[in-house]
């Protein structure tokens, strides 16, 4: 009797909780697409906010994010995979070294992400940047030695690489011990079974990883604070050292830094709807890929 | 037929870290014969059978001792090629692990990785390898096939038949009939003595009967040592130590 009524406790703790987080994200997207909607038009997608940002649209804070996760990605997918690679296939599963990368990989992945924006200012746009000043720039040009897109990028990479690390090494593992063993047993070295027989095994979860680690990069904000992240920008950034726009920031400056906070209230709305369109495709492509690669595997 | 050695083994030691797993063993394995390694779970005959193409050498913490030499050479030696031991000693494990690839890419999967590209050549290693395996009247039609959607005995034939491919001299099973039914059991069985012919055999069986029907010697390994090694006839008719003899006719083990 006690455990039967224990037993149905769990059942409707455990559902309610389910519940809860369910009402929270309905209750969230309905808030945003009603008080949203109306703002959310073509010309919003297309053009550059005017009026003190009460007005026109989001369209170089768009542009902005999606430069920024595309270099970002460029920059810190690469490294995470062959760090993956490294600790999956190569490193000894004990050695204190392996051990050590280990804890340096968790402990960058619980770093708060406002420090790593500190640490972008200090090492990217301070010392990285003033030293290629020193040695590209003339000498009272600072070109590089400022908040930069290419800088936010980095930093954002940094931010990114704990989890691509995490999600790779956990898809390569997925493949069974047996597969290596048997490419190693006929012959293959240890880079043809990986290339041959491990990357093909793991690649939906490999891709799938990575852009999942990808898109929880987008949304920051706080590495880019002082790192690149523009208030307002009359054009586009168009090398890699200019500043940039950015869907998170731009709503962050229109709640706190407006003259008029009430005007723009739709705007954040709107804004915020498109930033978690962006994050949504980006899950929505990590599921295809995920799909046709599984597809493909069992025809 | 006449003994040749193909594998002498001098002094072996094996570690796993501090624990010692085989302890001095000395055994000549012949030419194109089939040797069964048999004895209790644990007592080593795996550890043993993978020392012969180095696979222990994937394992962290392994420190090996003595010679193990094939043709003469010492396979342990430090200007060893492992890559090419492994060509020459073919390996089938307990678990049939066909790559999830067609019928063909499995059997092409040595000889590409080897550098053999040319699609005539590689028609005719896959073709002859599954031949030999016995398994091409059964997959010819169809080689684009998944090797997964084989029955579990026709995986460890395409297996075998993936082994061959690289032209093996010698060939190491590790238990490979334990996860078939009688059926399948009895075509690898049927293979062994096939495969022979061309084909330096050691095989790890806990089945005696197995051991008995396929092999020509048996060496009978306990807690690491090697007890007993002779014609397999003898061991099963007339072993030469009671231990031996007490592991066979089943009173412990």
């Amino acid at each position: 009797m006690k455990n039967k009524i224990i037993g149905n406790a769990a059942v409707v703790v455990t559902g309610l909780a389910t519940l809860l987080i369910i009402a929270v994200l309905v209750y969230m997207l309905t808030e945003i697409i009603i008080n949203g909607k109306n703002y959310l038009t073509w010309e919003f997608l297309t053009q550059s906010p005017t009026e003190g940002m009460t007005a026109g649209g989001i369209f170089p804070a768009i542009v902005g994010t999606v430069l920024l996760v595309l270099i970002m990605s460029i920059l810190g997918v690469p490294i995470g995979t062959i760090t993956a690679l490294y600790l999956s296939e190569y490193a000894k599963r004990n050695s204190i070294f392996t051990k050590l990368i280990r804890f340096a990989v968790n402990t960058l992945a619980g770093v708060p992400s406002i420090v790593f924006g500190l640490f972008g200012l200090g090492f990217f746009v301070q010392f990285i940047g003033g030293g290629m000043d020193k040695v590209f720039s003339s000498p009272d040009q600072v070109m590089w030695a400022q908040p930069s897109i290419l800088w936010a990028s980095a930093t954002m990479a940094f931010l990114t690489i704990p989890v691509v690390i995490v999600s790779v090494e956990e898809a390569l593992r997925s493949v069974p011990q047996d597969y290596r063993a048997a490419g190693l047993a006929l012959g293959a070295t240890r880079w043809q079974t990986i290339r041959k027989v491990v990357i093909p095994n793991s690649i939906s979860g490999i891709l799938t990883g990575t852009i999942l680690a990808i898109g929880r990069g987008a949304g920051e904000v706080a590495p880019i604070l002082f790192t690149g992240a523009a208030y307002f920008l009359p054009h586009l950034p168009e090398k890699l050292s200019d500043q940039f726009m950015n869907l998170g920031y731009h709503v962050y400056i229109m709640a706190t830094q407006s003259t008029d906070v009430e005007a723009t209230k739709g705007i954040q709305y709107a804004t915020v709807a498109i930033l978690l369109l962006v994050t949504f495709t980006l899950n929505l492509v990590a599921v295809l890929i995920r799909y046709k690669i599984r597809k493909k595997r069992i025809t | 037929m006449e003994k040749k050695p193909k594998i002498i083994v001098e002094n072996l030691q094996l570690f796993y870290g501090k624990k010692q797993a085989l302890s001095n063993i000395n055994l000549t394995i012949n030419e194109k014969f089939v040797t069964a390694l048999i004895g209790p779970s644990g007592c080593g005959k795996s550890t043993f059978l993978r020392t012969l193409n180095r696979m222990n050498d994937l394992i962290d913490n392994v420190t090996i001792e003595g010679k193990v030499k094939i043709d003469d050479e010492d396979i342990y030696d430090s200007y060893q090629d492992i890559v090419a031991l492994r060509k020459k000693v073919g390996m089938i494990f307990q678990k049939s692990n066909p790559f999830p690839k067609s019928i063909y890419e499995n059997v092409a999967f040595g000889p590409r990785v080897n550098g053999i590209n040319d699609k005539t050549r590689l028609d005719e290693i896959v073709e002859r390898s599954l031949i030999r395996s016995a398994l091409w009247d059964e997959v010819k039609d169809d080689l684009s096939k998944s090797g997964l959607s084989l029955s579990g005995g026709q995986q460890q034939r395409l297996c075998i038949a993936r082994a061959l491919a690289i032209d093996p001299e010698i060939i190491l099973m590790d238990e490979p009939a334990s996860a078939l039914d009688p059926l399948s059991t009895a075509k690898v069985e049927e293979l062994i003595h096939e495969l022979k012919q061309m084909y330096t055999i050691v095989i790890v069986t806990h089945n005696m009967q197995q051991a008995a029907r396929v092999s020509d010697f048996t060496a009978f390994f306990y807690v690491g040592e090697l007890i007993e090694y002779d014609r397999t006839t003898k061991i099963f008719t007339n072993p030469s130590l009671k231990q031996t003899e007490d592991y066979i006719s089943g009173r412990f083990g």
